[in-house]
């Protein structure tokens, strides 16, 4: 890290700027998100949140997060072991792809989906003689939340593995351990905090998608509405008092998953 | 593939290739194919007619304008957020740190909830601006602070570890040499962060080119006026106008792919820069 520069009036001036904006853009903001959701106190608040709708658009999230998480680390972690431990053709192009859903619009991400299982789609006309249904369930929610969420593992523990490089773990099978071991014992440990991370980032995607799944979801109440999809239809039922009681729970997880990058960053330059 | 495996020291080149491929083919590039596709099957009038409807150039317009807006912002906010980040010891450095990627952080419809009430004319922000003639919510002002609030840490965290590898002796040395602050700025600092600047100001237009979630709270969604191509492209769907949603889908999916290509082009252009330095 740099020597910090002896501060002049500029600086302070600069330093000023920077708070000035980040207060008004960013904690502002924060604080009007809890401040409207408890306007009218803890028990309208409970009541906003425990209305069936919302409390099933909160399972439907989790739900969904805790299907996509484990399947994106486990994948994540597939990825970053072939491209950093391994030189192949066409690394690059599998690189490329991997980062497409990255650069995609969320709405872009559904209607891919909508093309491959809906009605007129791809695949939709095969599956639904054979009862499989995919487009407007639940299903179709996990698909699309894999697919904008599938870059962001690999992304943090590419760059984490190609640093570590290969040492340990050639050490670890010359003494005798087989792959399993290897991985267990020595690689996992190596990467987990970047894992964990990668897992923070994807969940917090995961529950707050907004675009891909209201292409994909049908937005039908107490079915296939997510959380950020039941702040959107409050929101236009003029429900502000339930769509903030909504989302504070979604800007919640929000700081958490900040509070969780500080430790971890903190953690990681120790 | 099976030539490669005498080089192998390492195990699971097969296991972590069938999974990555397979998941890859599955979620992604199947999906993909499926809309290409539907695309292909259109025909070229059909699809010209489609995408240069006055309907879809006024979106277009809408869309790029604001974005190229919101990019500019977040390119001079962006700079001295990580400037400040990187340069200066404060209290309060490791909060401002931390807060910088709230947008990332905080689910798109729920900045778009408290966007739309922040500027409401009754709302905190809003009762100041609204007797002074300025309206944000349902015009493209509304648009623009959309875009800028979920693209604001692009621009910082594509800097921030560029300035921080920019060696700090050689300000020092231009300094006793006479050169001012100015110069310093413009003959080092910044050739060194210029690749990494404009790498994160794509990667922003691109994100706020397809942001939805925040922009239809505040837009108002007027056609021709504050409708983005995002919202076209849904109002197609409620419509059922798949092959007019399929062939909008497909123009932000040729800029998305543009971006891809220009921020990898970026990345080597900077590596490249790195490697003659040193």
């Amino acid at each position: 890290m740099s020597t910090p520069v002896a501060r002049s009036t500029g600086a302070n001036a600069m330093i000023g700027l920077a708070f000035v904006f980040a207060g008004m853009a960013l904690v502002v903001p924060m604080v009007l998100i809890f401040s409207f959701a408890f306007r009218e106190g803890l028990t309208a608040y409970l009541g906003a949140i425990l209305q069936p709708d919302t409390l099933h658009a909160i399972f439907l999230t989790v739900l969904t997060a805790l299907i996509v998480v484990p399947i994106n680390m486990v994948v994540g972690v597939a990825l970053a072991w072939l491209v950093t431990r391994f030189t192949f053709r066409g690394q690059q192009l599998l690189v490329a792809i991997i980062e497409l859903p990255a650069a995609i619009s969320p709405i872009v991400a559904g209607i891919v989906y909508l093309f491959l299982y809906g009605n007129q789609g791809l695949l939709g006309p095969i599956l639904q003689p054979l009862g499989l249904q995919v487009m407007f369930t639940p299903l179709a929610i996990v698909l699309v939340s894999l697919f904008v969420t599938a870059p962001y593992v690999a992304r943090e523990l590419v760059p984490l593995m190609r640093q570590q490089g290969t040492d340990d773990e050639e050490a670890a099978l010359s003494l005798g351990a087989n792959g399993w071991q290897m991985f267990f014992h020595v690689t996992l440990p190596n990467i987990r905090w970047g894992l964990v991370y990668g897992a923070v980032l994807t969940n917090a995607r995961v529950m707050g998608e907004f675009g891909a799944v209201s292409v994909v979801s049908g937005s039908i109440r107490g079915q296939t509405n997510t959380l950020p999809l039941q702040i959107n239809l409050l929101f236009n039922d003029f429900n502000i008092a339930g769509s903030f009681a909504a989302a504070s729970t979604l800007a919640l997880i929000a700081v958490l998953t900040l509070v969780l990058k500080s430790a971890l960053e903190a953690w990681e330059q120790k | 593939m099976a030539q490669h495996r005498s080089k192998h020291l390492l195990p699971g080149f097969g296991l972590s290739m069938g999974v990555s491929l397979f998941y890859l083919t599955l979620v992604i590039l199947l999906p993909l194919a499926a809309m290409l596709l539907k695309v292909a099957g259109m025909g070229m009038p059909e699809f010209w007619r489609i995408v240069s409807s006055n309907r879809a150039l006024a979106a277009y317009r809408v869309t790029f304008g604001s974005a190229l807006v919101a990019t500019v912002i977040n390119g001079v906010v962006g700079l001295l957020l990580a400037w400040v980040l990187t340069r200066y010891r404060f209290p309060g450095r490791r909060l401002l740190d931390a807060l910088v990627d709230l947008p990332f952080a905080l689910p798109t419809a729920v900045a778009g909830l408290v966007l739309v009430t922040l500027f409401d004319d009754t709302g905190w922000y809003g009762q100041f601006l609204e007797p002074n003639g300025v309206k944000v919510n349902y015009t493209q002002l509304g648009i623009i602070c959309a875009m800028t609030f979920t693209s604001i840490p692009f621009v910082v965290r594509a800097v921030q570890p560029v300035l921080e590898e920019v060696d700090i002796d050689f300000e020092n040395v231009a300094r006793t040499l006479g050169a001012t602050r100015l110069q310093v700025f413009s003959r080092i600092i910044w050739p060194a962060i210029l690749p990494a600047f404009i790498g994160g100001c794509v990667l922003s237009f691109a994100r706020s080119l397809g942001e939805f979630g925040a922009v239809v709270f505040i837009a108002g969604n007027l056609p021709g006026l504050t409708e983005i191509v995002s919202l076209l492209i849904f109002i197609r769907l409620d419509e059922y106008n798949y092959e007019a949603a399929a062939a909008l889908a497909f123009v932000l999916l040729v800029v998305a792919f543009a971006t891809l290509i220009a921020t990898n082009l970026l990345a080597a252009w900077q590596v490249r820069y790195v490697e003659r330095r040193a």
